[in-house]
C-alpha cells in the first residue's frame, strides 16, 4: 500500500470539526435570513453567559452580535465597518466590536457571510461582567427602537457562588417569561426547557473531553487557534440536538489525532496558555508567528468567554433555571481579575505549559485593563515566563505586524536559550 | 477669611494629592478608619455610620506623573484610573483602610482587582449595583449587597453598626444633598453670581472631610453668595454632559465660562445630586437606600436606566433648564461617556439643539483649542439660532 493510502485510512476524520462547524453555522445563518418571512421571532443576546436554553423554549432565533463582529474580522471587512460607525460620531477609542456591529447595521445589516440579518424583536442584554455590553445594547435599542431587557448578573468577586446571586438571576428569568410569551405567542413549557437543557449537558460533556485532551503531549489540538472554531457550536447552537451531534463527530477527529500522536503543528516545542481574544483580522498571521517557534496553545481563557465547564459545571435538567443562572455567573467575562489570574496560573500547571501569552486587546478594556498586572504576578510571584503583546480584536489599525513579530521572536528565542542552558 | 479666600483654600486642598484633610483627621482619630470612594456614586452614609471617614477618590487631577501605574494597567485607559493607581503605588493612599469601587465600567471594575492584588492590607470591594431596575428582585438583591458592605465595615472597624446610626447618617447626607442642590439652584438662576467653577470647588472639598464639617461650610457659603453684588452678564446657557466620573481640569471649567457659557446643569460630582428626592430617615435604613437607588436616581451613563428612558430625562432636563445648547465633555478613553455621546447627539440633532463635543484628560496643559471651539460655539448659538 502506498503512503497516501495508509494516511487516508489512518486519518479519516481530519477536518470534520471545521467542515461540520461551517455547515452548521451556514444553516443557522440561513434560518436567520428567512426568519422574518416565516414570522419567526428573533432575540439578540451576548455570547458570555447566554441563556440560549431559556429562549429556545419560545423558539426564538438567536443572533449574537459578537459572533457577527468576529466573523467580519476574520473576513477582513471590520476595518471599513468600524469607519462607518466612526463617521456617525463613535470615538476611535471605543470597543471595536460595538463599532463593527453598528457599522454593519448602518450598511444594511448584511452579515459577514452575505446573509441578510433579521431585526431584533427582543434585545436581551445578559450583563455578564462587561459593562460595554450594556452600552452596546442601549445603542441597538436606540437605533432599532425595540425593547431592551436586562438580565442583571452580579459580578463574581470571590470564588464562591452566592445563593443570593443565583436566586436573583432565576427570579429575573421568571419575570421575563410573560414578555417572551407575548412576543412569540408561545407558552413557557417547563418540560421543553428540561429537554433543551439536557441536550446542552450532553454537548458539554464532550466539549470538556476535548479541552482536557490538550493535556496530552503533544496536544492533539490548539486550545486557542483551533478552539475558537470548535467552540462555536457550544456557544451559539447549545441546546439543539445538532450541537450534541457536532461534538460527537468532532471528538472523533481529536481522538484520531491522539491515537496517532499528532497535533496542530509538526513538532510541539513550547506549550503555552493564552489569555485574551484573538486579533481576528490577522488571525492567520498571528498564528503563523507562533507556529514558527513550535508553539501550541494547550489552554486559553478565550475559549471560556461564553461559559465554563472544564472545572465541573454542567447545565442540569433537574434544576434548569438555577443551572442557567450559575452558568451566567461563572463565564470567564464575569470573573474578577484575581480570579482570572488564578485560573490562568492553574491552567499553566494543569496543562504543563511553559509560558503564558497575553494578547491584550486595546479597545476591549474588559479584558485588557490589569493584564499588565497579571503579567507581573505570573513572572514575579510564580516565575512563569509571560509575554504580553498588544493589538486589537476588530480594528486592523492596531495590528503592527513587524513589532509583534519582533516581540514574539525575542521572547521565544530567549525561552529556547534558557532551556538549552538548563539542559 | 473672605468667601473668595476660602474658595482659594479649598482649591488648594483639592489639588494636594497628599490628602491633608485625611491626615489631619487620622491624627485626631488615631484608631479611625478611612474609606476611599471611587466615583460615581457610593453610599457614603454607611462609612459615616461606622464612624469612619469616607473620602472621594477622584484621581490626581494631573498633579502626579504616571510613572508606576503604567506597569500595572496599560495606557489605553482614562486618566482617573491610571492616576488613582499611581497615587496608591506612590503610597499616597496608605491612610485608606477600605476602598470601594462600583459597577460603573470595566475599567473601574478591573482597577478594583488590581488594587486587591497590589494592596493586600487594604480591604477592597467592588460593589454591584442593580442594572435591572424593572425587576422586583433587584431591590432585594441590592439590599443584600448593602448588608454585605455593612458587614465589611463592621469587620474593618471591629464594631457593630446599628440601624439607628445609619438613619442618622442618612439624615446628615440628606442635609448635605439639600444644600448642594441649593448651591446648584443659585448658579442655575444667576450664573454671574456663582460660577460652576466656584460651585465645584465648594462641593468637591466636601468629599475630603467629614460631612459634619462640610454642612456649615455650605451654609455659610450660601449666605456669602447671597451678599455678592455682581452685574448680570450675557451668557449662552448650556448643560455640561459626560464628566460624571473623571473630573475635568478646573481650568477647563474656567475656560468654558470665560468663553461665555453658563453651565446651568452638569454631571460633575454627581454623587451629591444622585438622588432626586430625600432618602427616608425612618424605617429600614438599608431598604431606604436600596429603594432610593432604584426609584429616585438621576440618569447617568454608568447605569442602565430602563424601564425609564434616559433620553427622555436628558431632553426633559434641557427643557426644564431652558438651555441653548449642550456641551459634551468626555474623558479620553471613557467608554460610557463616548458611547452615549452618539445617542445623545442624535437626539439633539433631531430636536435641532446645538451641541459641542470634545475630550479632556487630567494632564492637559493647553486649553486654547477648547477655548476657540467654545467661543465659536457661543457665537454660533448667539447669532444664528
Ligand atoms: S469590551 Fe470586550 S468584552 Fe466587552 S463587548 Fe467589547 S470586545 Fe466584548
Ligand atoms: S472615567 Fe469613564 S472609563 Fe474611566 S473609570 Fe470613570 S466611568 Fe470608567
Amino acid at each position: 500500500m502506498d503512503q497516501h493510502h495508509t494516511d487516508e485510512q489512518k486519518f479519516r476524520f481530519q477536518g470534520t470539526g471545521r467542515d461540520l462547524q461551517k455547515k452548521l453555522l451556514t444553516g443557522w445563518y440561513d434560518r436567520l435570513e428567512s426568519a422574518a418571512d416565516d414570522g419567526r421571532k428573533v432575540a439578540y443576546l451576548f455570547v458570555p453567559g447566554n441563556v440560549a436554553e431559556f429562549l429556545r423554549v419560545f423558539d426564538f432565533e438567536l443572533v449574537f452580535p459578537e459572533v457577527n463582529a468576529l466573523q467580519c474580522g476574520v473576513r477582513k471587512i471590520s476595518g471599513d465597518l468600524i469607519l462607518k460607525a466612526e463617521d456617525i460620531g463613535y470615538s476611535p477609542d471605543v470597543c471595536g466590536y460595538v463599532k463593527n456591529d453598528i457599522g454593519m447595521m448602518l450598511a444594511g445589516n448584511t452579515g459577514p457571510s452575505g446573509h441578510k440579518l433579521p431585526k431584533p424583536d427582543l434585545l436581551l442584554c445578559t450583563y455578564c461582567g462587561c459593562t460595554t455590553f450594556i452600552k452596546w445594547f442601549e445603542a441597538l435599542a436606540h437605533f432599532y427602537d425595540v425593547p431592551l431587557v436586562m438580565l442583571d448578573v452580579p459580578y463574581m468577586r470571590s470564588g464562591e457562588l452566592g445563593k443570593d446571586d443565583r436566586d436573583y438571576i432565576t427570579a429575573q428569568l421568571k419575570e421575563l417569561i410573560p414578555l417572551c410569551e407575548k412576543i412569540t405567542g408561545k407558552k413557557f413549557d417547563h418540560d421543553k426547557l428540561k429537554t433543551i437543557v439536557g441536550h446542552s449537558r450532553e454537548a458539554e460533556e464532550i466539549w470538556v473531553q476535548m479541552l482536557h485532551a490538550a493535556k496530552h503531549r503533544p496536544s492533539p489540538f490548539d486550545a486557542y487557534f483551533e478552539a475558537v472554531f470548535f467552540m462555536a457550536p457550544i456557544y451559539v447552537l447549545r441546546g439543539l440536538p445538532e450541537c450534541t451531534g457536532y461534538y460527537r463527530e468532532a471528538m472523533k477527529e481529536i481522538d484520531e489525532r491522539i491515537e496517532h500522536g499528532v497535533g496542530p503543528i509538526p513538532e510541539e516545542k513550547v506549550r503555552v496558555v493564552i489569555e485574551g481574544p484573538p486579533p481576528w483580522p490577522h488571525f492567520r498571521a498571528f498564528w503563523e508567528m507562533l507556529k514558527k517557534w513550535g508553539v501550541c496553545s494547550v489552554a486559553s481563557s478565550y475559549s471560556k468567554v461564553g461559559g465554563f465547564w472544564d472545572h465541573g459545571f454542567r447545565h442540569d435538567p433537574d434544576r434548569p433555571l438555577e443551572s442557567i443562572a450559575e452558568y451566567c455567573l461563572t463565564c470567564y467575562t464575569n470573573l474578577s481579575l484575581p480570579m482570572r489570574t488564578d485560573l490562568l496560573r492553574k491552567y499553566a500547571e494543569e496543562y504543563s505549559a511553559d509560558a503564558i501569552l497575553i494578547h491584550s486587546v486595546k479597545s476591549c478594556r474588559s479584558f485588557s485593563v490589569g493584564q499588565a498586572d497579571m503579567r507581573d504576578q505570573f513572572t514575579r510571584v510564580w516565575d512563569i515566563p509571560t509575554l504580553l503583546v498588544e493589538s486589537d480584536l476588530a480594528d486592523p489599525r492596531y495590528f503592527q505586524a513587524a513589532q509583534l513579530r519582533n516581540r514574539i521572536d525575542a521572547f521565544f528565542e530567549s525561552l529556547e536559550h534558557k532551556r538549552l542552558v538548563q539542559a | 477669611m473672605t468667601f473668595e479666600e476660602q474658595l482659594e483654600e479649598y482649591q488648594r486642598i483639592i489639588g494636594d494629592v497628599s490628602f491633608p484633610t485625611v491626615k489631619k483627621w487620622k491624627e485626631a482619630h488615631p484608631a479611625g478608619k478611612v474609606v476611599g470612594m471611587f466615583p460615581v456614586y457610593t453610599p457614603y452614609e454607611l462609612a459615616h455610620a461606622a464612624g469612619m471617614l469616607p473620602v472621594g477618590l477622584y484621581g490626581a487631577g494631573g498633579m502626579v506623573e504616571i510613572d508606576h501605574a503604567d506597569s500595572r494597567i496599560q495606557s489605553f485607559v482614562c486618566s482617573i484610573a491610571r492616576s488613582t493607581l499611581e497615587l496608591g503605588l506612590r503610597e499616597l493612599t496608605k491612610d485608606f483602610d477600605v476602598l470601594w469601587f462600583t459597577s460603573i465600567c470595566d475599567v473601574a471594575r478591573n482597577l478594583s482587582g488590581v488594587w486587591e492584588t497590589n494592596f493586600p492590607k487594604q480591604a477592597v470591594r467592588y460593589i454591584h449595583y442593580p442594572q435591572n431596575m424593572g425587576s422586583p428582585a433587584a431591590r432585594t438583591h441590592y439590599r443584600a449587597e448593602l448588608r454585605e458592605l455593612v458587614t465589611m465595615l463592621e469587620d474593618a472597624g471591629g464594631r457593630k453598626i446599628t440601624d439607628d446610626a445609619i438613619r442618622k447618617s442618612i439624615a446628615l447626607y440628606n442635609e448635605q444633598r439639600r444644600l448642594c442642590a441649593e448651591v446648584y439652584e443659585i448658579k442655575r438662576n444667576a450664573p454671574w453670581i456663582l460660577s460652576t467653577y466656584e460651585a465645584y470647588v465648594l462641593i468637591r472639598v466636601g468629599t475630603l472631610m467629614p460631612v459634619e464639617d462640610h454642612i456649615p461650610i455650605l451654609r455659610s457659603a450660601i449666605a456669602s453668595i447671597g451678599e455678592r453684588k455682581r452685574p448680570p452678564r450675557d451668557f449662552v446657557r448650556v448643560i455640561l454632559e459626560g464628566s460624571f466620573c473623571e473630573q475635568p481640569p478646573l481650568e477647563l471649567l474656567k475656560v468654558l465660562e470665560e468663553s461665555g457659557c453658563a453651565i446651568a446643569d452638569d454631571d460633575l460630582l454627581l454623587h451629591t445630586r444622585w438622588f432626586t428626592g430625600e432618602v427616608p430617615e425612618d424605617g429600614d435604613p438599608l431598604g431606604a437606600l436600596a429603594s432610593a437607588y432604584i426609584d429616585t436616581t438621576r440618569y447617568s451613563s454608568v447605569r442602565h436606566y430602563g424601564p425609564r428612558s434616559r433620553k427622555a430625562e436628558f431632553l426633559k432636563k434641557i427643557r426644564e433648564q431652558n438651555v441653548d445648547g449642550v456641551i459634551f465633555a468626555a474623558p479620553k478613553f471613557c467608554e460610557p461617556a463616548l458611547l452615549d455621546y452618539v445617542l445623545f447627539k442624535d437626539e439633539l440633532e433631531k430636536a435641532g439643539i446645538a451641541y459641542l463635543g470634545f475630550e479632556y484628560e487630567e494632564k492637559m496643559g493647553v486649553f486654547e483649542s477648547i477655548r476657540t471651539q467654545a467661543e465659536t460655539f457661543v457665537e454660533s448659538v448667539m447669532f444664528f439660532s
